[in-house]
């Protein structure tokens, strides 16, 4: 049995308008129907102009995804009746999409990569949403209504559920260093179908298409799903029906939405309200010289450049701002797996608790810290401490270890004070450290950190300590 | 479809005289014909019955007040629009008047306009003659609407019109029949049969209305006005109501050549709201008028006057003199797609309005007919909102565009269309314009043709292919053919209304 997987991708674009009206793009939060218009309410007489942005930011993910940008694509209507959709038909493209024969190459767990062929990029506009309430009836938002999107196909090239869920988070990791879309499939603003089929050696199975997959999981939970429920009609001889399925996440179940029976006929034509779409060369080099460095790149470079674990990598470049942050700090501090460990154990943690977008300490502060560990003026534990301080409060490292008294002490006779203090006042195991029992060491330092509110040098500290019990 | 004026409300001219209408008269109506006053009667000045260059001429030089135009067109609907039903809605008298003066100072000194009711106006419903608009309010105006104001236009009224602009006669209005002004038994033409009435019997200074396949020119044919179509593109048509999105061209229509020119200059130029409005700059139409037409060429083309028999033939042999006496060569030319027109229009319109039209689906705005379901609510807005007409161009389109069939309807339709635009490519290559009729046949009678669309749609052979090939046309009186008005055509090549209106204007000279 050979798993054959195809994804259409829907990404909305961070435009600050609409696609073809001037109304805030920005809908989620906002009061309902506050971001309308005649266009996008499809009122009688109103007319379409497209947004140059939402073209660029197209083209930007389509050359991304290593497409041919064809010199003219053209908008089509796709006709069919739902409550909201303002205009009874979508504005889209149908025959001459914007963007064409693409890849996009993802890194799979074995450490091998793969080449996935995209088919085609194009530009439509996003519907709005019905909210139903309990007593039956049905509201319409029309605030999302006209809001770009692209839809972005692949080529069956996927053979395996975690494929297909690699594939998302690159194509997610992309979009995002680029700008051009949030991500976020919870909320909608990416959106993942997938047709899959299960085929049996030598023969050509059945597709069946899969939609709200809301999350990375549910995208390879629900193929998961599928690819047992095909095995198993497969296995009992039946034959897998064509249909569109809908992934119930709470009952972790594909169901039928409608039989290939009751397929639309979308009677796509031509857009006579819309010009066809020329890009030039001009533009398409423009935007090319502009292009980011993508995350494959960064990966590979940081690998070769900063000889980093593929796990650090893969975390570390992730989010465009955190890479940045890294490379930033590790200009400062040119200690790359340093500042990895101390970014992943604490800087991530603290952004994650914080719940906020961004790295509150500046990256040069951040270096700072690391700088005062590195030669002894503070100690480990202390630099957690003024982590977080200054992630919280914004402070600059050098004040928060002078307010809070925080400096290392390396002092020796400061620190042995503290030693004969402990040994005397620890005589047992002063006696078992005697009889050989070295663990007592660890124990014995604690005392001493604590002794001196943790401010000790813990090396010098273990050093003069074991020192000490010798000679007692 | 209801040809009476029983679904009229109390009637325009009632309600006008009862002052009590607000904007629009078919609603707040008040049906009092005792309380028409002496001020409703038409003044010895008869300015209903003028030009817009002559008011124009006379306001600047403070012979006469707008408010007197204004006076005088409210007597002549009262007196009239009882017969014609060329209005639809009308602005409040007194608001007008006080409009028209604050406008004094602008180029058109608040002379009103009369609009087609397809064409979004604030202060006016917009009903595309339907049902299911029948209480829409639109909340903006149309790009012409608002260079008009910005020129100093006040609005007047909107007119009937076939539903959706779906028609040649305008008895497919949902609300009443609108008359021949010539002969109040016979049809305006349509679709814009309002407008084109409303300038014929007096009752407005200028109209603007919409040419899908014939709607501007064939309604002022039968109506002996003129109308033009200009280039596609030439005029935005933000917020007119889309029938067929590639076809639809909003233009004059007025009572003389003149006020043509006149009227195009306001209402053209490119609209950054419109993506198929064409950035061409400003021109002038009124500059050139005077030029003459000496040794231009002008075209007769031998499909268009292959089936012409009796008086409308000898229209053609007048044309054909009389140009001929200005200096002008008129040769025959050949546009052997001519057949081809009217099935090609009824595809490419059909199918484009079916999906211009789905946005009438009882959600948003008017009739919503059942809350039962989705699909009741769709079906039983749409089979209660649409006239008949409307949904067999729905079905039509429809089905032109459905999977199986799209490339032997629509694909086919687009390319014999590219051929018709070619047959006039050719054309222009030898002259300057084309002249022919605008309809094979005077104003018909009301009822003749509405139970036989075919013969209804043939009405319009002659002005769909200009609007398939996007090229510019005028239609002005070209002589009498049963005792009615009957139209010459001049056929221009893209972007070439100076030449037409200045050919227009010889033999508007030339007859008069």
């Amino acid at each position: 049995m050979r798993t054959i997987i195809g994804l259409e991708v829907h990404a909305q674009l961070l435009t600050k308008t609409k696609i073809f009206c001037s109304c805030s793009a920005e809908y989620f939060g906002a009061s309902p129907n506050a971001h309308t218009c005649p266009v996008c309410l499809g009122m009688p007489g109103s007319l379409p102009v497209l947004n140059e942005k939402a073209v660029e930011y197209a083209l930007k993910a389509a050359l991304a995804l290593n497409c041919e940008i064809p010199k003219r694509s053209k908008f089509d209507r796709k006709n069919y009746f739902y409550p909201d959709l303002p205009k009874g038909y979508q504005i889209s493209q149908y025959d001459e999409p914007a963007a064409v024969n693409g890849y996009l190459e993802i890194e799979l767990p074995d450490g091998t990569t793969k080449r996935v062929r995209i088919r085609r990029v194009h530009l439509e506009e996003d519907a709005g949403k019905s909210i139903h309430m309990p007593d039956g009836c049905s509201l319409i938002d029309l605030n999302r209504a006209g809001v770009p999107l692209i839809e972005i196909v692949s080529e069956p090239d996927l053979s395996s559920p975690e494929e297909a869920r690699i594939f998302m988070e690159e194509l997610r990791r992309i979009l995002r260093y680029l700008g051009v879309c949030s991500g976020d499939l919870e909320e909608g603003s990416l959106r993942c179908d997938a047709n899959i089929s299960v085929n049996p050696d030598g023969k050509k199975g059945t597709k069946t298409e899969i939609k709200n997959m809301n999350s990375f999981r549910a995208v390879e939970d629900a193929l998961k799903f599928e690819v047992i429920r095909q095995t198993q009609i497969l296995n009992s001889e039946s034959t897998v029906e064509q249909a569109t399925l809908t992934w119930n996440s709470d009952q972790n179940k594909t169901e039928v939405m409608r039989s290939k029976e009751e397929a639309q006929d979308y009677r796509y034509f031509p857009d006579p309200d819309l010009v066809p779409l020329e890009i030039d060369e001009a533009w398409k080099k423009k935007i090319l010289d502009a292009m980011p460095e993508l995350p494959a790149a960064k990966r590979a470079r940081w690998k070769k450049e900063f000889g980093l674990p593929d796990y650090d990598v893969k975390i570390l470049t992730d989010e465009l701002p955190i890479a940045a942050y890294f490379e930033r700090t590790v200009k400062e501090f040119p200690k790359p797996k340093e500042v990895s460990n101390w970014m992943l154990s604490e800087l991530l943690r603290l952004l994650k608790e914080s719940l906020s977008k961004e790295i509150k300490i500046p990256s040069e502060n951040f270096a700072k810290v690391l700088q005062m560990i590195e030669s002894g003026q503070i100690n480990r534990n202390t630099g957690k401490e003024v982590i977080e301080e200054a992630f919280k409060t914004g402070k600059s490292p050098e004040a928060i270890v002078s307010e809070k008294g925080l400096a290392q002490i390396s002092d020796e006779g400061k620190i042995i004070g503290a030693i004969v203090q402990v040994i005397s006042e620890n005589p047992k195991a002063l006696a078992d450290f005697k009889a050989g029992k070295e663990a007592v060491v660890g124990f014995l330092q604690g005392q001493v950190m604590k002794k001196t509110q943790g401010k000790a040098d813990p090396k010098k500290t273990r050093a003069l300590l074991i020192e000490h019990l010798k000679k007692s | 479809m209801t040809r009476t004026k029983t679904c009229r409300g109390g009637g325009t001219a009632d309600a006008l005289a009862s002052g009590a209408s607000g904007l629009n008269a078919r609603e707040g109506s008040n049906p009092s014909p005792g309380t028409i006053s002496p001020a409703n009667e038409v003044s010895l000045l008869r300015l209903h019955e003028k030009t817009l260059h002559e008011l124009l001429a006379l306001l600047e030089n403070r012979e006469i007040q707008v408010s007197e135009i204004i006076a005088d067109l409210y007597a002549a609907i009262i007196e009239k629009d009882q017969t014609v039903n060329a209005y639809l809605s009308l602005a409040h008298k007194e608001d007008l008047i006080k409009q028209a003066q604050a406008n004094a100072h602008l180029p058109l000194r608040g002379i009103p306009a009369t609009i087609k009711d397809n064409i979004s106006t604030i202060g006016f419903k917009t009903t595309c003659a339907s049902k299911f608009l029948e209480k829409f309010e639109p909340v903006f105006d149309a790009t012409v609407i608002k260079r008009l104001r910005a020129a100093g236009a006040t609005i007047l009224g909107k007119t009937n019109l076939d539903e959706f602009a779906m028609g040649s006669s305008t008895e497919n209005s949902g609300f009443f029949t609108t008359r021949n002004p010539r002969d109040p038994e016979r049809v305006p033409g349509g679709s814009s049969g309002g407008s084109a009435a409303a300038v014929a019997a007096n009752e407005a200074i200028f109209a603007l209305g919409s040419d899908t396949g014939g709607s501007i020119r064939q309604p002022a044919a039968l109506c002996g006005v003129v109308g033009l179509k200009p280039t596609y593109g030439r005029v935005s048509r933000f917020g007119l109501v889309a029938f067929a999105s590639s076809l639809d061209q909003i233009g004059p229509l007025t009572k003389d050549v003149h006020d043509c020119a006149l009227v195009l200059n306001l209402i053209d130029g490119h609209d950054a709201h419109d993506s198929t409005s064409v950035n061409q700059s400003a021109l002038d139409y009124s500059k050139d008028l005077n030029l003459g037409v000496n040794r231009l060429k002008l075209g007769l083309p031998k499909e268009y006057v292959k089936a012409l028999r009796g008086e409308a033939l000898r229209c053609v042999e007048t044309w054909v003199k009389t140009f001929k006496d200005m200096g002008v060569e008129t040769l025959d030319v050949s546009l052997p797609h001519t057949d081809y027109a009217i099935p090609v229009y009824y595809i490419l319109a059909s199918s484009e309005a079916s999906a211009n039209l789905a946005r009438f689906d009882g959600v948003r705005y008017s009739q919503r007919a059942s809350d039962e379901n989705v699909e009741t609510m769709f079906s039983e807005s749409r089979d209660k909102g649409f006239g008949a007409e409307v949904k067999r161009r729905i079905m039509i389109g429809t089905y032109a565009l459905s999977s199986g069939y799209y490339d032997a309807y629509y694909t086919k339709a687009q390319k014999v269309r590219g051929l018709i635009k070619q047959d006039f490519d050719r054309a222009f290559q030898q002259v300057d314009a084309i002249i022919g009729p605008t309809s094979p046949t005077p104003a018909f009678k009301i009822g003749e043709k509405s139970d036989d669309p075919i013969a209804m749609y043939l009405s319009d052979v002659y002005t769909v292919p200009i609007n398939l090939a996007g090229i510019p046309s005028i239609s002005i009186p070209g002589g009498i053919v049963d005792g009615l008005p009957f139209g010459l055509q001049i056929i221009g090549d893209q972007f070439q209304e100076s030449k037409i209106l200045r050919v227009a204007y010889a033999y508007e000279q030339a007859s008069n």
